[in-house]
């Protein structure tokens, strides 16, 4: 390859505005505290009123998009931590069919079901999955490929919960907005809860066993018990996206387990910039609507979404929100080398 | 007499399954996800020589293994060279590539009955009381001669022991003149062109679907994980494993409880030795 002279280069700064917001300037002048708020606020608030100004239709695609976004948050978090997880189907499944076989078997309300299902959910997942907390990478990613297949083929084969129907007609939310609210309210909650676990002392030690597990280990901390408790957070929260799942629709069937949820997450956090869990949020909310728009092609609409991660994992490996985290913060000049 | 004889049987299908995926993650370090998918893909591009160009039988499962092979050199060098080096990159990538092209199949309709290869011979024989058709001695002796030129291959070729070079430690390769995206990408040619081979004599045996391809991609990664990667011995008995557990299941247990075969013997293995099997300790270091 041809090695082109360098005339220029670009050089990024940080905008005065954020040298100052992040002191104690913070709270000196209503610009800069708007230059704080305003991004955390703003997309709050719109997420709060778009129900209302949305039709039904793309209301309901809302309510699907954050039980992504809550997948993909999920993901992210456990990705924080080194454990990558190519079965975020397992999480939502295992939710799903808890709340989903107490409402069928025992006609329990969601108010029950809902709390049951997300500590039960996270206790099985992180249980299912302690033997192997010891694997790192690719390895750990084979075996929750793995689970969710085999438990879909279980249930399949072994007729339990329904088998290949499903539990159907099951206890709905109150009429009104109390479903849609509650997950978007969770979702937030979780986005932001995230942000902040994750720069504190205990996210610290997470992004350390991503970073050096060995590390980690000499300084006499239980990395094992660690993951274990990464995995019982995200099962959580994966297997609430579940459970609210089941009772929305007053459904829950086989295809809680389907690739489609294991692979959708991925595909939002690598688009919206992994580590963030703002990107995260961003890349469900930009993949879900995106794939409603393309329903008519059916089938195709995996395949697409394939692509989607290729070029994405490709040509833009940061993310689109560490992209627009960097344009708000700093600004850029070419200056010449030399 | 016929738990052993079927055991052997299955026990040969998955190390066949697996061979193609553990050649190129022993060499390269790439966990090919798209393996599942190109094995379907054999299948269909044979069914598609056969009956729509109307090659013969063997040209056309000659051809198929060609492509195929070629399709994993195209993937390397097209895709994965501009992530390698980050494994879940890799990872992603290539398990995105194969979901494209089985959910590509399936949205074309490629399934059902019509879909299936036909026996290359038909009729059996009874071994000891048990009747066991042509096709499936076929499987036993395919399977055993891979092994045996695999074994052939990269012991006593040039570029056989460069592929052992590679898998022993890439920089020190690097520096004997062994050039590693050559190498990657003929490994993970080779590993394609194995997903094809047992494609070829596998799929006659049954229907050919979408589905299928998931399942022989999480076969290979369940022998894998049992076997250790880089390890021929081992994923040759972490497949003797899973195909004896899976036939004596289905015996004393019933049919429906195979598919649990996979996930006890790993958390048994996992449990007993982290590294595999057969792992070296380089593995282990990379595992845990």
């Amino acid at each position: 390859m041809a090695e082109i002279e360098a005339r220029y280069r670009k050089k990024r700064l940080d905008r005065g505005i954020k040298a100052r917001a992040d002191t104690i300037f913070a709270i000196a002048s209503r610009r800069e505290i708007l230059y704080l708020i305003l991004p955390r606020v703003l997309p709050v608030i719109l997420l709060l009123s778009l129900p209302f100004l949305l039709p039904v239709y793309w209301g309901k695609v809302l309510v699907y998009a954050c039980i992504y976004g809550l997948l993909a948050l999920s993901w992210d978090f456990l990705a924080a931590c080194g454990l990558f997880s190519l079965g975020q189907a397992f999480f939502l499944g295992i939710g799903a069919y808890i709340a989903g076989g107490l409402s069928y078997y025992f006609h329990w309300s969601p108010f029950i079901t809902l709390p049951i299902a997300t500590i039960g959910g996270g206790v099985i997942s992180a249980a299912l999955l302690s033997p192997v907390v010891r694997l790192r990478g690719v390895y750990f990613a084979m075996v929750t490929l793995m689970l969710p297949m085999l438990f879909m083929k279980m249930i399949e084969t072994t007729g339990l919960l329904g088998g290949t129907h499903g539990l159907s007609a099951l206890k709905p939310f109150p009429a009104g907005w109390t479903g849609t609210y509650l997950v978007i309210g969770l979702f937030w909650v979780c986005l932001f809860l995230f942000r902040r676990i994750i720069n504190e002392d205990y996210g610290l030690v997470l992004r350390a066993i991503r970073d050096d597990d060995r590390a980690v280990m000499s300084a006499a901390i239980n990395i094992y018990w660690r993951k274990i408790q990464a995995l019982f957070i995200a099962g959580a929260v994966g297997s609430f996206a579940g459970a609210f799942m089941t009772h929305h629709y007053q459904f829950v069937g086989m295809s809680a387990f389907a690739l489609d949820f294991s692979i959708l997450p991925v595909a939002a956090v690598t688009l919206g910039g992994p580590g963030t869990f703002a990107g995260a949020a961003l890349g469900s909310m930009i993949l879900v609507p995106l794939s409603e728009a393309l329903r008519a092609l059916g089938g195709m609409r995996m395949a697409i979404y394939c692509v989607i991660l290729i070029l994405s994992v490709i040509a833009l490996p940061e993310g689109i929100f560490h992209y627009i985290e960097r344009k708000y913060h700093q600004f850029e000049k070419l200056v010449r080398v030399g | 007499m016929s738990l052993l004889i079927y055991g052997t049987i299955t026990s040969i299908i998955l190390a066949l399954y697996a061979a193609g995926f553990s050649l190129a993650y022993g060499i390269s370090g790439l966990a090919n996800f798209a393996h599942g998918a190109l094995y379907i893909l054999t299948g269909y591009s044979v069914w598609t020589f056969l009956n729509q160009i109307g090659l013969p039988y063997f040209l056309s499962a000659l051809l198929s293994v060609i492509i195929i092979g070629f399709l994993g050199f195209a993937l390397y060098w097209g895709l994965l060279l501009r992530v390698r080096g980050v494994p879940l990159a890799e990872l992603i990538v290539t398990f995105a590539a194969g979901i494209a092209i089985l959910e590509l199949l399936m949205w074309k309709g490629f399934y059902g009955i019509q879909y299936s290869l036909p026996l290359f011979v038909r009729g059996g024989v009874k071994l000891g009381g048990v009747a066991v058709d042509y096709q499936r001695l076929f499987v036993i002796g395919t399977g055993i001669v891979l092994v045996v030129l695999l074994y052939l291959f990269v012991h006593h070729t040039k570029i056989g022991l460069a592929f052992r070079g590679m898998a022993q430690n890439e920089r020190t390769a690097l520096s004997v003149g062994i050039e590693s995206d050559w190498i990657g990408s003929l490994s993970l040619a080779a590993g394609s062109a194995l997903a094809a081979v047992a494609a070829v004599v596998v799929l006659p045996l049954g229907v050919m679907e979408s589905a299928i391809g998931y399942e022989v991609l999480i076969y290979a990664l369940a022998v894998a994980i049992i076997g250790g990667l880089e390890s021929t011995p081992g994923m040759i008995l972490g497949s003797f494993i899973i195909g004896f557990g899976q036939v004596a299941t289905a015996k004393y247990l019933g049919p429906k409880w195979m598919i649990i075969v996979p996930l006890v013997a790993i958390i048994l293995v996992l449990a007993v030795r982290p590294s595999g099997l057969f792992g070296q300790f380089k593995e282990l270091e990379e595992r845990i």
